[in-house]
Parts: structure tokens; sequence; C-alpha cells
């Protein structure tokens, strides 16, 4: 959904994402590097099973909440990206014992 | 219980910097805490780490910050990013957690600088992926380099919405359309208030560049907009944009709504400060005086939390609210302050010239703070402003009456998205007033914090008040 510019100079780090590889920018928020791979939806409601993705970026709407390095329902704009971190995005109501 | 600060600064944006370097220029022992990873705020976000070709785009409005920043960086100030606040008590325990640790300070004085955040633009179909907030987008360009790669369209009103509009253009994104909400009508209902603002020229003259960039840029320019509705499947396909021109769909793959900024209370009201209905700029903000004290005289609140006006209001205000906790704490004689914060206090006045005719060109629309029906207000919860509706007629006065019927508000949100939307459907169908409706009441903690951390957390003396049940 969104692109880089030719003018970036950030280091690249790699995050794993649905056990696929993303380049992503350090400085930037994992749910920016998510927007930037092109995950939308990045999640879909655990009431409805809605598809959603991040309306903010700053913390408020909690639409970006994914799994990283297995802590559930992280508020994935308010994290920084770094190498090696494993995200898991988050789809419908999790099941018990799942 | 960690040691005893003697201000503790909550936000590092604009107003919080500000706070923290004159505290500490006072001699003051301050900390100064924030939930994201290096100081800026929003307006200033990622000052430090942008690289020089994108702080160039963003122009010198933005990269007025990183005097800001690199002052607080040789402050002698205790500055912790990554740093989240979840609770604050009466005695202004300030309870953190950082990196999974949470951790309780005591401040003798509080600033609380906790900014603004764009106010929801519930119209059907904004839950749909694809549709963002437009600050959101500049986010993405202060922090990610990036830009939009598909067909953009922007809708809404206010001042950031131009200037995103026109950063997006300059950046060789696709911007397809921008409708505004303000028309005619509405220049009309600010012309009264262009004398004041001509104070404040410097505005005006950004505005008429932001005018004139879009009206070269040649993008489809609706004016006067009285309904939007994003359609879409699995995500955004297009925008409905219903005006004197009839209503027209414009297919895009990013929709960017926007009706300006709120201050953000969540804090605040959280910590029971007293808070009045702003009708000019149809939000709520705590009681403060001039100096920035609220109905608490330990607490200071400091920037667009207060109410908006602006980046540079914010800065000034910090440095006055800086300037008084020093008196209050007995560090500085009364007229000592006075005399210091005189220049910053003209600049606030000087600035705020500009903000009584912004207000009344771009207040919100009722069609946009009252919804129609079918359009999801609770974005967490997933509940309808029909149900809202609905809820009133079983009898529903206020939104933690709604809340407990539905769960509106009850996500993890907390109401953020949700609480103005849901307050003024029920002032609009009981025909009452915005401080009749009242808000939701905000309880600790502030953001999800893991059980574990509270746990570990050795607590003394807490002295909550009992909780209520509406």
């Amino acid at each position: 959904m969104f692109k880089r510019l030719a003018t970036t100079e950030g280091r690249s780090v790699d995050i794993e994402v649905d056990g696929r590889s993303v380049r992503a920018q350090e400085g930037e928020s994992v749910a920016a590097a998510l927007l930037v791979a092109g995950c939308v939806p990045l999640r879909h409601t655990p009431l409805s099973g809605a598809p959603r993705a991040p309306v903010c970026m700053m913390g408020v709407c909690f639409e970006c909440l994914v799994e990283i390095d297995d802590q559930s329902n992280v508020q994935a704009c308010m994290v920084p990206v770094r190498d090696g971190m494993r995200v898991r995005t988050q789809h419908a109501a999790r099941k018990a014992g799942a | 219980m960690d040691d005893d600060v003697d201000v503790l600064v909550i936000g590092s944006g604009a107003a919080g910097m500000a706070a923290a370097i004159t505290a500490a220029e006072l001699g003051l022992r301050a900390i100064v805490v924030d939930e994201q990873s290096a100081p800026g705020g929003q307006i200033y976000r990622g000052i430090t780490t942008v690289a020089a070709s994108m702080a160039a785009r963003l122009g010198p409005d933005y990269a007025h910050g990183r005097a800001l920043a690199d002052a607080l960086a040789a402050a002698r100030v205790v500055v912790e990013s990554d740093t989240t606040v979840w609770d604050v008590d009466a005695d202004l325990n300030v309870a953190t957690l950082r990196e999974g640790v949470a951790r309780q300070v005591r401040a003798r004085h509080l600033v609380v600088a906790t900014g603004a955040l764009e106010r929801a633009v519930p119209v059907p179909g904004w839950t749909l992926p694809g549709v963002m907030f437009a600050g959101a987008t500049q986010l993405m360009l202060k922090t990610a380099s990036s830009v939009p790669s598909g067909r953009v369209v922007l809708a809404g009103n206010g001042p950031l919405l131009l200037l995103v509009a026109n950063q997006l253009l300059e950046a060789g994104a696709n911007v397809v359309a921008l409708a505004e909400t303000t028309g005619f009508r509405q220049v009309l209902a600010g012309a009264p208030h262009l004398p004041r603002a001509l104070g404040a020229a410097a505005y005006l003259a950004k505005g008429m560049a932001m005018t004139r960039g879009l009206r070269r840029s040649g993008v489809k320019w609706i004016r006067g907009v009285t309904a939007l509705s994003v359609l879409g499947g699995e995500r955004a396909e297009a925008l409905e944009v219903a005006s004197g021109r009839g209503v027209e769909r414009i297919d895009a793959d990013l929709v960017l709504l926007h009706v300006g900024v709120i201050p953000n209370t969540q804090l605040t009201r959280l910590m029971r400060l007293d808070h009045g209905w702003d009708d000019m700029q149809q939000s709520w903000r705590p009681r403060v005086d001039r100096w920035g004290r609220s109905s608490n005289a330990r607490v200071s609140i400091a920037g667009d939390g207060a109410g908006i006006g602006g980046a540079r209001v914010a800065e000034a205000s910090g440095r006055i609210a800086a300037l008084d906790a020093a008196f209050a704490l007995g560090k500085l004689e009364e007229g000592e302050r006075d005399r210091r914060a005189a220049a910053a206090h003209a600049e606030v006045r000087q600035h705020l010239r500009i903000r009584p005719m912004l207000d009344a060109m771009y207040r919100p629309p009722a069609w946009i703070t009252c919804p129609p029906d079918e359009t999801i207000v609770c974005r967490c919860e997933e509940v309808t402003a029909g149900e809202v509706r609905r809820m009133t007629k079983l009898g529903c006065l206020g939104p933690n009456q709604t809340k407990a019927f539905s769960r509106c508000g009850m996500g993890p949100c907390q109401g953020r998205m949700c609480g103005p939307t849901v307050a003024a459907i029920l002032a609009a169908e009981n025909g009452l007033d915005p401080e009749e409706v009242g808000q939701y009441r905000i309880r600790p903690p502030l953001k999800p914090v893991p059980i574990g951390a509270i746990a570990a957390l050795a607590t003394t003396t807490r002295t909550h008040e009992p909780s209520e049940t509406t």
C-alpha cells in the first residue's frame, strides 16, 4: 500500500512476518514495515472476522494489533523494527488451546 | 516506589520538550517520558532520525523541531523514551511500562503534554483496509520515507488535510482527488474572524500557498461535500462523494480521511481533572488557567492536550508550564516567573489569533460527528450509530450506560476512537448538551500492561477512588 521514496537513507533490517522475510528500515515501526510490505488487510477482527488495517499510526486506534516475539495484541505502530523480530498477524478470534 | 522528581513531563512533543528544557534550565530535577522511541511527538515525529532529504521535503516548520530536540538532548534532564504511562494516582505516583518492566515514580509536579489525536471520521465503510487518517500518512513520510503506492483520495477538512495533499503531490504520489467538506458557507463562517487572523499573517500565507499548490497540480477538487461513503469488499475500492455537483464515485486504493485534531484527554480524564466542552473546537478540553494549571494545583497541562493551538503555541505553553511549576515548587518568585514568561505568553496570544477562523471554517460537519445509522462508530466492538440510537430509546443518557449495554467503547482502544461520536449521538438524540452527556469514565491501565509486570511492581500506598458503575 506504500512504497519507499528513492531518498531513503536508513539501514535495512530483516524481520519475519508469518514465516516470510520482510525487509524493513531501521527507525520505522512494525506497522510501517507491514504497510510497505503490502500486508493488507493486516488482521481480521475477533468479533465478526472483518478485515482491518492500521488507521492512525500513533497508538490510538488499535487496528494494527499483531503478535510480536510471542506476545499477542501488541500495537505494531508503537514498536520499532528489530533485526530478527518475529511477527505474526492475527486473524479472527483465537481458539482455546490453539 | 522509585525516587521522587521535581517535575515529571508526560509526552515529548513540542510542549513536553519545551517544558523539560525550561525545567532543567531552572535547576529542577526533571524527567520526561514518552511512548515513542525518540522525542518529537507527532508534529516532529522522527525528527532525530529523519533522512536529510526527507526533512528538506517536509519543510522549515518540521525542521524547527530539530532545535528543540537538540536542546533537549543537551539539557540536564532524564529522557525516557519507549515508556508508556498507564496510571497516575492522586499523589502523583506515575506508573510506567518500559520494555515489559513496570515502575513507579512520584512527581512533586506533573506536566501533562499528551498532545492531540486525529478526530475520528466515522463514515460508512471507514473500517475497510485502505482507509487511513491523513496525519497517519504524513507519519509514514516522517518515519518510513514512504508514500502511498496506488491512487489516493483525500476527504474531510482542515489545514493538515491540505498540507498532506500538497506533500503527497510533491512526493510524487498519485493523488486523484480532494473532497473538502468546507464550502462557501463554511468560508463565510470564518470571515468574521479574518481581522484577528491578519495578526498571524504567516498562517494565512501558508494556507494560500497550499491552495495554490493544489490548484497548480490540477488535482480534482470537490468542495462543499455533504456526504462520504467508502465502497469496497475486503478493502477500500472507491470513495462516494456527495456535493452540489451530485454524487460522484472516485476509484482509489487509499482513502485518507481527516477532520481536524482534538486534545488527547485520556490521561487527564483518568486523573479526574475538570474538563469542559469547547463548542468552537467541538471537543472536550481540560480546564486550565493561563499557566496551564489544571483543577489539581500540582498538575499543569501544556500544548494541544489543553486545547488545540498548534506546535508553536504548544512550545510556548510548555515553557510557561515549567516556569509556573518552578514557582509552585518554591524555586522561582512570582514576579520572576511573570517576567520570564512574558515573551512566551505574547507568543501564545500571537499564534492563537489564527485559531477562531480555522475553527469556524473547519468545524466538523454534523453528518460526520453524528453519522448515519449503518456506520460503525465503535470499531473495536463493531457497534453502529443505529445501535447507539436504539439504546437512547431504552433510556440511555450517557456513554457509560451505552457501554454497559453494548460493550461500545469497551474494546482495546478504550473508547479513544468512538467516545466523541457516541457522546454526540446521545446529545443529539436526547436533546442534551455535551456537558450533560459526559464522556467515558477512564480507568487504569491507560494502555494494556502484562499482568506479570503489575505483579512485579512493589506497590506502596494506592489511593484510587473506588470504581463507580455508570
